[in-house]
């Protein structure tokens, strides 16, 4: 067995024990070994990813002793380990572009705390994306969770604790109808490990026996795992949670923790369910349905938002909705447009809250658009990337945006009738995000002209944020990257969701 | 689908009557503690449900005694097993709430959710 087979395993129970590790550490140590366990995480993922290209087949690593029926299992394909490379990338930037927000926020003594939460919470996305044990699945989802409040309320206001509150019980009833969805499914097959239980699931599927067990099981778990992704009527906790948290939070809880559940939802389509039997399901329909109304009323909110944290905040519902938009089309190319828009969503988002920082920074430390009046001419590098990523969630062409757009509208073509709302909503959602972005662009270039506007900000130059500046520098680059050569990612999504199935 | 099925199998249908009365009640009520036993009402309706599944009738639990090793004389493990692990996964939950709600509770003195958010609205910050 070749040695590199190991590492999804070890990049795992790294950041497990990085975790309980760093509560003996100051902050400063547990800062350092924070970002060495992510780097080292990526760049094991990485040689993860050269090594399934190379081979161009899955594998499966055993844990423990006992083999498959009985026994616990990691899977490992090209979407897997890209994932874990790609999350961990996002993770290590939005760390540094909120460095010295951290200093300020959180008090001395929680410094620490919060770097166990974000190694727990790369623990439990690498164990989402590589497990292929269901009920594993389920405890890492709670774990995911914990962690993710634990981000939230660090920084403590009264904001930050109803929305942690809000948000625990959201994602709570939607574990309660994920655990469901996952012990009806045992019961009908009698297997946890995803490749067993589609394997009997197949067999159910073509006798046609327990037809409507199977189906409210898919449901279950599509809409547990669309509760906790913060679907447009299960939203109401996201503006604070995103809002009011300390910089890093914000961007690792839009960019990472939703989409692990979105991956996971993905993992149970195409390993668990069979993608076949998804599509012919109506379970597709209502989730089709709910991502539309989230695209158009996501924007709406964030138009209606004059605080700019916030704004971006309901911006990602808008862009969830997209993405249970892809899924609920229905085929293959639906889901490579979702898988995209997931990447490009958590390259953009993150983006635009480490941006927004260093403008807020510029002025005052005010999120009001008023103060943030001539924010670009403050703080260049800010505005220059709040501007790329504006570009991108639009949906210019050159920056990923385009790119997720551009696929969607490929995916609803030549679909029977589910073509002609796709298109519309994509068009009317392109619209209220120019309407709002652009609202915020034109704002922070427009030069400041009382001298009470004035007054609040300062100027910020690069040198002032070394770390933020080069994180934003790296956050573009990625942009761009996903935004000119697409061609090479959606191939490899392609291939590895070939590799699912 | 007929009544007798569901008589046959009345333990499930009153996990799945729990389990709506948890999810309604966590959803539904505004005072923190009673969304919190709705919680808990819910994870146990699950592991009722769970139990009920890995029994089999006239047999054991699955502890090997006097040397009996045969697969005949227990019931499914694997079930006991989920629930222990779901057990431990809602205690930590249902402590993570209520300090948060012991938390809100000591800055706005009350333990109603909606009126917590409509005096963070007033003080609009």
């Amino acid at each position: 067995m070749d040695f590199v087979r190991n590492f999804p395993f070890m990049s795992i129970i790294l950041s497990l024990f990085s975790g309980p590790l760093s509560s003996v550490l100051n902050a400063k140590w547990a800062k350092r070994l924070n970002t060495a366990v992510i780097t080292a995480v990526g760049i094991m993922s990485a040689a993860v990813l050269i090594y399934v290209l190379g081979t161009g087949e899955p594998y499966v690593y055993m844990m423990g002793h006992f083999p498959a029926p009985w026994g616990n299992e990691i899977r490992v394909g090209v979407l897997e380990a890209f994932m874990a490379l790609f999350f961990c990338v996002i993770m290590l930037l939005s760390m540094m572009g909120g460095s010295a927000e951290r200093q300020k926020e959180l008090e001395e003594s929680k410094q620490n705390l919060y770097y166990i939460m974000v190694d727990l919470l790369l623990c439990s996305l690498l164990a989402l994306v590589y497990t292929n044990d269901l009920f594993t699945a389920y405890v890492f989802v709670e774990i995911n969770t914990i962690s993710a409040c634990g981000l939230i309320m660090i920084r403590q206001n009264g904001r930050t604790i109803e929305a942690a509150v809000r948000y625990m019980i959201m994602s709570l009833l939607g574990s309660g109808l994920l655990l469901l969805g996952i012990c009806f499914l045992y019961d009908l097959t009698g297997h946890l490990l995803m490749s067993n239980i589609k394997e009997q699931v197949q067999i159910l599927a073509a006798s046609g026996e327990y037809h409507i067990p199977l189906i409210v099981s898919l449901g279950l778990m599509s809409v547990g795992l669309a509760i906790k992704s913060a679907l447009y009527p299960f939203h109401t906790w996201l503006p604070d949670a995103y809002g009011y948290s300390t910089i890093s939070s914000a961007a690792i809880l839009s960019s990472l923790v939703s989409k692990g559940y979105i991956f996971l939802l993905i993992k149970i389509f195409y390993r668990v369910i069979g993608f076949d039997f998804v599509g012919e399901s109506k379970v597709i329909h209502v989730l089709y349905v709910f991502g539309i109304i989230g695209m158009i009323m996501g924007s709406v909110s964030a138009i209606r938002e004059d605080k700019i944290r916030r704004m971006i905040a309901y911006s990602s519902v808008a862009q969830i909705g997209y993405i249970y938009m892809g899924f609920g089309l229905g085929t293959a190319e639906g889901v490579l447009a979702s898988m995209y828009h997931v990447i490009s969503h958590s390259a953009t988002k993150s983006l635009l809250f480490v941006a927004a920082s260093g403008l807020t920074d510029a002025s005052g430390n005010s999120r009001h658009f008023r103060d943030l009046t001539g924010a670009g001419y403050r703080n260049r590098l800010a505005g220059a990337a709040f501007t790329v990523g504006s570009l991108s969630m639009v949906g210019m062409p050159i920056f990923s945006g385009f790119i997720s757009k551009l696929l969607f509208a490929r995916a609803a073509f030549g679909h029977e009738y589910k073509m002609l709302p796709t298109l519309i909503a994509l068009a009317v959602s392109t619209i209220l995000n120019a309407v709002y972005f652009m609202k915020t662009v034109i704002r922070i270039y427009t030069p400041a002209e009382h001298p009470a506007e004035m007054a609040q900000g300062r100027k910020i130059t690069v040198k002032e944020q070394p770390t933020k500046s080069v994180a934003l520098v790296f956050f573009i680059l990625l942009n761009l990257l996903l935004g000119l050569s697409s061609e090479p990612v959606t191939r490899l999504i392609r291939q590895g969701l070939d590799m699912f199935g | 689908m007929n009544a007798a099925n569901l008589l046959n199998n009345y333990g499930e249908a009153v996990a799945m009557i729990l389990f709506g009365i948890g999810f309604s009640n966590l959803l539904l009520q505004k005072n923190l503690i009673k969304k919190i036993i709705g919680l808990n009402i819910m994870d146990t309706a699950m592991y009722l449900f769970l139990a009920l599944k890995g029994y089999i009738h006239g047999r054991k639990a699955p502890v090997v005694v006097d040397g009996v090793q045969s697969v005949e004389a227990y019931i499914n493990p694997i079930p006991s097993g989920l629930v222990l692990t779901g057990i431990v996964v809602s205690v930590s939950v249902t402590a993570l709430m209520l300090a948060l709600t012991i938390r809100l509770y000591h800055r706005y003195h009350t333990l109603d959710l909606d009126e917590i958010s409509a005096r963070l609205k007033k003080e609009g910050k």
